[in-house]
């Protein structure tokens, strides 16, 4: 059937809670408001206050509820109206949900997801447009997911409530709308795992979330100038699937990285690193970023477009280097 | 002189009780120091000293399923919870053996089997964890209680404020109980908060029943305990205990007993209300034990913590294997 990435996600957490008790949804405006991009429509008239739990904005306090909670037994879901907010709940996300399994010898441990919007959408300004999943990435204990599609991210997101780990789930805030093929029956994907969404043997390009879209759009636009560009959607950020890489990098012998995040200690520069270190003799040349610009983000929409990776800067990247 | 066997009895039991968990701690915190001083036990270690009655007196009030969780300063809820002092003392050397196989060390104590659900360094951090497990507890419909120790230094930290307004509106049974000991690390109380002489009336403003306690005498802190744990089961709703309380030695190893920040006459007066003499004064008044019982119970604990500390230094260190495993659950 023909979704959107909103019903998806609103169909995988339907049905996780549906199967199992112990899952809940906590976060600000998830009930009566039904999400503030309405992934949770619905849930409140089906599962009821007690499991769809409206907060104050307070996100340092309900995530760490839920890290508690998560210890002690249940599946908690805690939307983060925007991940930008997450910043506030940082302490209790990398000090308590990623350690505790590690800190207690293994007696703990906090399965959970923490989920919503992360990048920019259309001229939200600074503080509402960060692409902050290196910060996650950087954080033993944690997985990072991202994904692109629909299908995606409805496999990925019900593996990621049954995974025992804290699972950090970032949404594109730009992909809500887009419609895409989801399976009618009962799916997971699993997690960890890289999807080439497009093969070719000229250059490849690595991405994920709405980037990945994007590198799909170049790699169309290329083909029509006899350029053949393989496209890998990570999908899964944290652990990498350095394999699907390698084996691509093998055929093309050319990476072009493209993230929305900013730059320096971006996540390219470690998916960069990972190739180099465990594939450099694949390589017929350097691998080549298109990251966010290294500003705060703009109002203004033609400063928050250049600031942005387009089409045009990820053909050109790719012109380049072949 | 002639009592009410029955409840003589029972008395003396508890009283006894009381007296040898705190005594336990005692021993143990000052086998810690010397330990410590012999650099086996290493890192940050924040000392329970003068401290005792407020987790013995909460801990008696309480069932071994109900939830307790704590700050840094741990080990002495970790054993009033009762855990094995060989597998705490095991924990401060770093040794498999430790309760978190020497991963957590002095300040993130955790024994899941006991409900002790471990200490926490980041201060203010770990209360909306104590909301949640009240939740958890809410949720599966359970009568269990939360027990949240911290200090005074936590107060006016954002995290507890988030975690107070939540247990409020959501009517969680959580007992966070602010362990006053007048200093923030360094910083007299005076100088963390202008309204410092009630604590309690911040949690009053988040709608939160609160009281406060004298967190030297031990039979106080367990009967208020106990009345606000009964009452809980029955009508979960958050309860805030200022239990004060002074700590005789220094915030950590790292600085000596009184410091630059108190002088050695403010310490000095403070150790007049010594929880242990305190008790042991009132039981000698009773007549429930003699000197000798005190001398054949000191000995007893003192076994008890020798024998700690031969396990955790015969135990081995973890394995380089060790290093990646817990990382997650695979």
């Amino acid at each position: 059937m023909l979704i959107s990435y909103r019903e998806a996600l609103n169909q995988a957490m339907r049905e996780e809670m549906q199967r199992d008790p112990r899952v809940f949804l906590i976060g600000e405006e998830v009930g009566y408001y039904q999400g503030a991009f309405k992934v949770s429509k619905g849930f409140v008239e089906e599962f009821g206050v007690e499991r769809v739990l409206d907060t104050p904005i307070t996100e340092a306090g309900f995530t760490g509820l839920a890290i508690g909670a998560a210890m002690a037994g249940l599946r908690p879901i805690v939307e983060l109206m925007t991940f930008n907010f997450g910043i506030l709940a940082l302490d209790q996300i990398v000090n308590n949900a990623a350690k505790i399994r590690y800190m207690s010898g293994g007696q703990l441990s906090a399965p959970m997801v923490i989920r919503g919007p992360g990048s920019a959408a259309h001229q939200l300004a600074a503080q509402h447009s960060q692409s902050l999943e290196a910060w996650f990435c950087h954080v033993p204990g944690l997985k990072v997911i991202a994904p692109a599609t629909p299908s995606d991210a409805k496999g990925l997101l019900k593996s990621a409530i049954r995974d025992e780990n804290p699972v950090i789930f970032i949404e594109g805030q730009l992909l809500y709308g887009t419609k895409g093929e989801v399976a009618d029956h009962d799916y997971t994907l699993p997690i960890g795992k890289a999807a080439v969404t497009r093969t070719g043997s000229d250059v490849t390009i690595v991405s994920y979330s709405k980037m990945a879209l994007l590198a799909l759009e170049a790699a169309e636009a290329l083909s029509k100038e006899g350029i053949n560009a393989e496209v890998i959607d990570l999908r899964t950020l944290k652990p990498l699937d350095t394999d699907t890489l390698l084996e691509s990098v093998k055929k093309t012998g050319r990476v072009v990285i493209v993230e929305e995040g900013w730059e320096f200690c971006g996540l390219g520069a470690q998916i960069a690193e990972t190739i180099y270190s465990t594939g450099f003799d694949l390589l017929d040349g350097p691998i080549v970023r298109v990251a966010g610009e290294e500003v705060p983000m703009p109002y203004a929409r033609p400063l928050e477009d250049l600031a942005i990776p387009d089409l045009a800067r990820v053909i050109s990247a790719v012109k380049d280097i072949l | 002189m002639v009592k009410n066997t029955l409840e003589h009895n029972s008395n003396k039991n508890d009283f006894l009780t009381l007296y040898r968990d705190m005594l336990l701690i005692r021993r143990f915190e000052e086998k810690s120091a010397e330990m410590y001083a012999l650099a086996k036990i290493a890192g940050f270690l924040h000392l329970y000293i003068g401290q005792e009655a407020v987790a013995v007196g909460c801990m008696h009030a309480i069932r071994p399923d109900d939830y307790v969780i704590a700050s840094y300063r741990d080990h002495g809820h970790c054993l009033a919870k009762g855990s094995d002092p060989k597998k705490v003392m095991a924990e401060l050397f770093g040794k498999a053996t430790g309760l978190c196989k020497g991963k957590g060390g002095s300040m993130h104590l955790i024994d899941v089997e006991r409900h002790f659900m471990g200490g926490y360094a980041i201060v203010g951090g770990h209360l909306p964890l104590a909301v949640g497990l009240a939740f958890a507890s809410r949720y599966r419909k359970e009568d269990r209680v939360v027990l949240c120790f911290f200090g005074d230094g936590a107060v006016p930290s954002g995290h507890t404020h988030e975690a107070f307004n939540l247990a409020a509106l959501w009517k969680l049974p959580v007992i966070f109980v602010c362990e006053n000991n007048r200093y923030g690390m360094g910083t007299p109380v005076e100088r963390e908060m202008l309204l410092y002489k009630d604590i309690a009336e911040r949690a009053r403003a988040h709608g939160i029943e609160a009281e406060q306690v004298d967190g030297m005498d031990v039979l106080a802190v367990k009967e208020l305990t106990s009345r606000v744990v009964n009452k809980m089961r029955k009508e979960p709703q958050p309860f805030f205990i200022e239990a004060s309380t002074y700590r005789f030695m220094g915030h950590s190893m790292s600085d000596p007993a009184h410091g630059h920040y108190r002088t050695k006459e403010e310490v000095g007066e403070a150790r007049k209300q010594d929880p242990l003499i305190f008790l042991k004064t009132r039981i000698l008044q009773e007549g429930l034990a003699t000197e000798a019982d005190f001398k054949q119970m000191d000995k007893d604990v003192i076994k008890t913590v020798t024998e700690s500390v031969k396990f955790a230094d015969e135990s081995p260190f973890p394995g380089p294997d060790a290093l990646h495993e817990d990382v997650s659950v695979e």
